[in-house]
């Protein structure tokens, strides 16, 4: 049993290091370090939600790299990183596809020494909590997957070590977004998103591993089941949550599946559907489009994501520093500020605090009514004065989620029985 | 070509015998016509049948999360066909390409009447030349757009408060939106005869346009009504190009996920989706068992389609 593992492995080896050959890349000997004066480019593989002009604009005035974004969607970040490590010099991913990157060893741990302001993260990452309260840990939580054994270890370590996966950059806990001017009624629970008054004007997002966990929400709302962890079924959990799933789709009652924050506005903007899973963002941009849209904190909780930087190990040299001096500055406040003032959360708060106005401060990341008018960073007004961000401060926020975005491992049967639902 | 292999003929064939300089002579035209053939060959080996047979070997391999592992299984034929023998409820595959089967059968059946119509108008009832020029060019004028943007231009139009809708409702004619308009089979339906009709168009017109005009005159002749000359000399003269343009036709439909997607509000299943998310989800060799079965049954089609046509005997 053992033996012919073993040789498999070892195939897979080779024929990923011919990969790497065929790539271009001396996978083998390693890239020689570049001496040269020549500025230096940073390969950034990563969605399009941390990617901005801007950040890439203010990173080459202030350290003299630039940035050379590489915009894919989520699973083709992972799909890159496993088959492609050659073909950028800094990730962006999502905490929830370590588990399938690691193993691949494509990706080294980052040297916590190194990182300036490692010891400031947010202790949302770190330990899980949020002033000093526990928060929900189902799925895959940061905590789980934060730090490995060695910097070239595949195993998550269980405690504080020095090498770290991913550095974060942004992060949120996300809900159902509704439009309160169709509804006209309060919406609390997860429950209302397959409620049949809905029928024909619900929607939820055609991922699987995320659309599964918000039918997990539904179903634990509607008291039918509690899942020990949603993030994690057995196969057993996963045909329940499937049946609850099929069975709303043939009585009619979603009105489409969306796969892009675009669909998602699109969807909610033409007033084809009133309720359904969206991203913070999308919800802002409808909002933007003068239409009546709520983010709307539910008494179940939410369910988090996040995302950070991680390196490859194909990374030496003056690229290597560069990508750590990358890191740093974007630990050390500006764009953490940056982030905070789109609705998202920064890694390291204390820093970002410092270079956002005091009013900004206190409505983004405190709950507070804006003293003043928000503005986007473009400058364009986002919030009138008096408003209110949906579900509050970061505290309560934070302190709300329910589980994290996952990846199972029984992934295999649920996208197989995902696609039934979608033939269903 | 074989003119420049000619001159060098007969120098050296009369010494010899005659037949085994003739031999001589066929075999350097043969390789000749291999190395002419040879470009063509390689492109179609390199970009087709080496990803085509890396696709079957793959479809064969074990997975996991984050890797694939060189080893014989059937598995992922197993998973494809899961649930497909025991009765009862269909399984999601036989669910899927029967979904996908409804899809190309209405496709084909529009997309058919409707380029036949158009190409017989052109070819038939417009006198000159020059307008059957402008009228074929604008046929292809919706090809000037991307594929997307053609189907996205439907969504405001379909929509619960869409145009369509809004008219309907101002004139009275109805109470309530139509709900069926868009995400629905219709809306994928309307957007398969959108795209695709083109593909019908030009094969049909190109085998009208080589229809010598004296055997209509003769059918006429004859006493034929027009539906008789219709029915029984332009339509069999016309088979190869409806053959052609209902392979293109069919084949676009069953491969395609993005038109489905968009216009079926990802809610309706497509084997192109099916391998879609497998894909998105690292599991190439899954994927893979699903694109070779997918292969056979595009090609259980076209054998049935050539079946009724001798393709090469007509052209």
């Amino acid at each position: 049993m053992k033996t012919p593992r073993l040789s498999r492995r070892t195939l897979l080896q080779g024929a990923g290091a011919a990969a790497g050959l065929a790539a271009g890349s001396g996978a083998i000997t390693g890239f020689p370090a570049i001496i040269a004066a020549e500025p230096v480019t940073l390969r950034y593989l990563g969605t399009a939600v941390n990617q901005s002009g801007d950040i890439a604009r203010k990173v080459k005035e202030d350290l003299g790299i630039t940035i050379e974004y590489i915009p894919v969607v989520t699973d083709e970040v992972s799909k890159r990183v496993v088959t492609q490590p050659n073909s950028f010099d800094i990730v962006d991913s999502e905490y929830f596809s370590l588990k399938k990157l690691m193993p691949s060893g494509n990706l080294v741990g980052m040297d916590a020494k190194r990182i300036k302001n490692a010891d400031k993260i947010t202790p949302v990452f770190t330990k899980g909590e949020v002033a000093g309260k526990k928060i929900g840990d189902q799925g895959t939580a940061p905590k789980k997957v934060f730090y490995l054994e060695g910097q070239n270890s595949t195993k998550f370590a269980a405690s504080p070590t020095e090498w770290i996966t991913l550095i974060p950059t942004t992060y949120n806990a996300d809900t159902l977004g509704i439009r309160p001017d169709l509804i006209k009624r309060p919406i609390t629970s997860w429950k209302e998103l397959l409620n049949p008054e809905f029928k024909g004007k619900a929607s939820i997002l055609n991922i699987p591993s995320i659309g599964i966990m918000d039918a997990a929400m539904v179903v634990e709302a509607t008291g039918d089941y509690t899942y020990p962890d949603k993030g994690n079924m057995t196969k057993a959990e996963i045909d329940r949550t499937m049946k609850v799933l099929i069975e709303a789709k043939r009585a009619g009652q979603f009105r489409a599946f969306w796969q892009d924050f675009n669909e998602s506005v699109n969807l909610m903007a033409s007033g084809e559907t009133v309720i359904q899973s969206m991203w913070s963002p999308a919800v802002t941009k409808v909002r933007s489009q003068g239409v009546a849209c709520t983010y709307q904190p539910l008494k179940e909780g939410y369910r988090a994501w996040a995302t950070g930087f991680g390196l490859p190990k194909t990374l030496t040299g003056k690229k290597l520093d560069a990508a750590y001096d990358f890191i740093n500055w974007f630990l050390s406040g500006w764009a953490g500020a940056y982030l905070n003032r789109q609705g998202y959360y920064s890694a390291v708060l204390e820093t970002a605090k410092a270079h956002m106005e005091p009013y900004e401060w206190a409505f983004w990341m405190e709950g507070k009514p804006a003293e003043k008018d928000i503005k986007a960073p473009d400058g364009t007004v986002m919030e009138k004065a008096g408003a209110v961000r949906d579900g509050g401060s970061f505290e309560q926020r934070m302190g709300a989620v329910a589980c994290w975005n996952s990846v199972m491992d029984e992934n295999t049967y649920m996208v197989r029985k995902w696609n039934e639902f979608i033939a269903a | 070509m074989s003119t420049v292999a000619a001159p060098a003929l007969p120098e050296a064939a009369p010494a010899a015998s005659t037949s085994p300089g003739l031999a001589a002579a066929t075999k350097r035209q043969r390789r000749l016509a291999y190395g002419q053939a040879m470009p063509l060959g390689l492109v179609f080996l390199v970009f087709f049948l080496v990803p085509l047979a890396l696709t079957l070997i793959v479809s064969f391999w074990e997975y996991n999360e984050y890797e694939i592992i060189p080893a014989f299984t059937l598995q992922n034929y197993a998973d494809v066909f899961d649930g497909c023998l025991s009765g009862g409820d269909l399984c999601t595959t036989f669910r899927t390409y029967l979904s996908t089967l409804k899809f190309c059968l209405l496709g084909w059946a529009a997309t058919l009447g409707i380029g036949f119509t158009v190409a017989y108008f052109v070819a038939f009832h417009v006198r000159s030349t020059a307008m059957q020029t402008v009228l074929f060019l604008i046929c292809t004028i919706p090809f000037w757009t991307s594929n997307v943007i053609r189907m996205i231009a439907w969504i405001p139009l379909l929509g619960r408060n869409g145009l369509v809708n809004d008219t309907l409702m101002s004139l009275g004619l109805i109470r309530t939106p139509i709900e069926g308009l868009l995400y629905s089979d219709f809306s994928v339906v309307l957007a398969f005869i959108h795209l695709d009709t083109v593909f019908m168009i030009v094969p049909i017109f190109n085998s009208m346009m080589r229809i010598d005009r004296s055997l209509i005159e003769a059918a006429t002749d004859a006493g034929a009504t027009p539906w008789q000359t219709l029915w029984n000399v332009i339509v069999p003269l016309c088979k190869p190009g409806i053959a052609i343009g209902s392979i293109f036709v069919l084949t676009l439909i069953m491969g395609d996920f993005v038109t489905v997607g968009v216009m079926g509000g990802q809610q309706i299943a497509s084997v192109g989706k099916v391998i879609q998310v497998q894909m998105a989800y690292l599991q190439f060799p899954a994927a893979a068992a699903n694109a070779v079965v997918l292969l056979g049954a595009v090609m259980v089609l076209i054998a049935a389609l050539t079946r009724l046509i001798d393709l090469r005997r007509e052209l």
